[in-house]
């Protein structure tokens, strides 16, 4: 006999799975978005450990690294693992998309550089990159997939959008990771060949292996396993998926009205605005991630909220308000963000106990003997808590050798052949409380918008394509949209920068990088407002 | 709303070639004013934006074209619509 007992308990066994198949999908996604970020994010050091300038050659293979993972190998990651996907199961899939990512990041951090082992290690170093562009290609898909193949009827948004969560929380980890790391070692033991750098690399594979157990105690989808208890898998899911017109025509409207707009939003709000507060409001380097990080921490929730939301009141109109957002706020957004760390908008401190002028440090040129830098730091307090640093290093080239011995004679103009007419000031800023708030709050504003357009984006797809062929068919557009459109955000944001570059405003309208994801989200919510229909897949079995 | 569809079609099958010969034009600036320790560097960068934004316009003007023929007019509401066609 069923009494309200068995019934409380059935449902809550139902919960505690679905619970379970989330917190392990979502686990290893995270992992696998951590491993992609810290390259990234300690790219400088790696670029010096094996991609060095001086040595030509590397700098294509750098570039090879960054691009061809992020542009090529990522929407090709999503064919080869979505096939296999819809061929062998997603379980299986991405359990060995998280071992190809987690095995290619720990062996990076165990490359020795450049100068020990010479073109092996930019070589060795490329062939881990892509290896781990290509694994993240297939884990999306797969772990997007599987979860809304379970999740209950009516809650897809809901149970999906813990998944979207990792790519950001991915972030957070690797941002705080890195911190953590660097901020108990100083810049050049952290640098060193064998130094804090490669902690990150070396920590994945503790997390990955974790991960791996977790994941081999999960069952097959349910939908993929009946599927194929009646043999309906598919015997060819690249060529149902993009040879049949029908399917494809979803294709591209899944990517032109709705992933395209979001991989840019998705792009500016966590990538482009760290980056344009460490270069065109020159926020000090942890400072500014801390930002980040707090905004982030702030901004996750709404991932889940808005997932849930799409349940309620479908996802087309959330994903699509939130591209207008964006495209109508990002100039003023920006515009705030220089206006905030501008100095001519806050009172110098007149104390000047408080302000210090360091003192004139010559520096001869270990190459040319007549070259000489001459560099002093000034720190400007203000009232609102705020220290400017400024390094101005003036370049002064002498008739004869220079030496740092005699600086007092480099002040006599007739020992100096050249003197640079407008001397290099790097700025550095830490801001004030206040200050540091008002960041925090712009760039969780475009936080909120990436969990609009990107919270229900996974339930989104997988209600747009039938089960057999679900991994490939979703994979595709979602790795173009994010790892072409918005991937391409910092490189064509700087390039449209360098259009407006004259010889009266020689560094050029800094906002008009914002006008590719302006232009290409604009493209998108017309796509999606026109084509895309508001209506939820109540039965995604078929 | 379809008749929008459709015209808006257009757009897109215009706005695909335009895409391309933008960049092929911003290619050959950029590659044509690299300094030449990195015009290596450049062209390699710009054949990938090149190798990889063809077929997505290929994409967008197929798009169009399935727009301006009004196959976007209803959309799939169960699997059994995706059959082959």
């Amino acid at each position: 006999m069923i009494t309200g007992k068995t019934i409380a308990m059935n449902v809550e066994k139902k919960q505690s799975s679905i619970a379970f198949v989330i917190g392990a999908s979502s686990v290893g996604t995270l992992i696998e978005w951590y491993d992609f970020y810290i390259f990234g994010m300690l790219a400088t050091i790696l670029s010096k450990q094996f991609f060095p300038a001086e040595a030509g050659t590397a700098a294509l293979l750098s570039t090879l690294a960054i691009f061809a993972a992020g542009f090529i190998v990522r929407p090709f990651g999503a064919l080869v693992f979505g096939r296999l996907g819809d061929l062998i199961g997603r379980k299986h899939t991405f359990l060995l998309t998280l071992v190809i990512m987690g095995g290619s990041t720990f062996a990076i951090g165990l490359v020795p550089g450049f100068k020990t082992i010479g073109w092996a290690a930019p070589i060795l170093v490329l062939i881990l990159r892509l290896l781990q562009g290509l694994a993240l290609g297939g884990e999306y898909g797969g772990a997007a997939t599987y979860v809304a193949e379970h999740a209950p009827k009516g809650q897809r948004g809901f149970w999906t959008s813990w998944i979207q969560t990792t790519a950001t929380l991915g972030l957070f980890l690797a941002l705080g990771v890195i911190i953590l790391i660097r901020s108990n070692q100083g810049l050049e033991k952290f640098s060193a060949e064998w130094g804090g750098w490669r902690y990150p690399f070396w920590i994945s594979i503790i997390l990955v292996g974790v991960s791996v157990l977790i994941r081999m105690r999960m069952s097959e989808s349910p939908m993929f396993s009946k599927l194929k208890s009646e043999g309906k898998t598919s015997t060819n899911p690249l060529k149902e998926s993009f040879g049949n017109k029908a399917n494809f025509k979803m294709v591209l409207l899944a990517l032109f009205g709705a992933v395209m707009g979001q991989g840019v939003v998705w792009y500016t709000g966590q990538f482009y605005a760290q980056t344009f507060l460490e270069t065109v409001c020159n926020i000090e380097f942890v400072q500014s991630r801390n930002i980040m990080l707090v905004a982030i921490l702030m901004a996750t929730p709404f991932f889940v909220i808005f997932g849930w939301l799409s349940d309620k009141i479908g996802r087309k109109w959330i994903m699509l308000i939130g591209m207008l957002l964006a495209v109508c706020t990002y100039r003023p957004i920006y515009k705030e963000f220089i206006a905030i760390t501008a100095a001519n908008n806050r009172t110098k401190v007149i104390d000047h106990r408080l302000t210090k002028t360091g003192p004139l440090m010559p520096l001869v040129d270990a190459k040319d003997k007549h070259k000489m830098y001459v560099r002093q730091v000034l720190d400007t307090t203000y009232m609102d808590g705020s220290v400017f640093k400024y390094t101005i290093t003036d370049t002064l080239v002498g008739f004869k050798e220079l030496g740092v011995d005699r600086p007092i004679n480099l002040m006599n103009p007739t020992l100096i052949k050249y003197h640079s007419p407008k001397p290099n000031i790097v700025i550095e800023k830490t801001m004030g409380t206040s200050a540091t708030w008002d960041l925090i709050w712009l760039v969780f504003i475009q936080i909120l918008y990436v969990t609009m357009v990107y919270g229900p984006i996974a339930a989104f797809l997988v209600e747009m394509f039938p089960t057999k062929i679900r991994y490939t068919s979703m994979s595709l557009p979602y790795h173009i949209g994010n790892g072409v459109f918005g991937g391409l955000v910092p490189f064509l944001g700087t390039l449209i920068v360098e259009f407006t570059k004259t010889k009266q405003n020689p560094a050029g309208d800094p906002l008009a990088g914002l006008w590719y994801p302006i232009g290409v989200a604009t493209i998108c919510l017309v796509i999606g407002a026109v084509y895309l229909t508001n209506k939820m897949d109540k039965n995604v079995m078929d | 709303m379809n008749r929008i569809k459709k015209l808006l079609g257009i757009v897109w099958m215009l706005l695909a070639p335009a895409i391309i010969c933008f960049l092929i034009y911003e290619a050959f600036v950029k590659i044509g004013i690299a300094k030449p320790a990195e015009k290596a560097n450049t062209i390699l960068q710009w054949s990938i934006i090149l190798i990889i934004f063809t077929p997505i316009s290929i994409g967008l003007f197929m798009f169009g074209r399935f727009a301006l023929n009004n196959e976007y007019a209803h959309l799939p509401e169960s699997s059994d619509e995706l059959k082959d066609e």
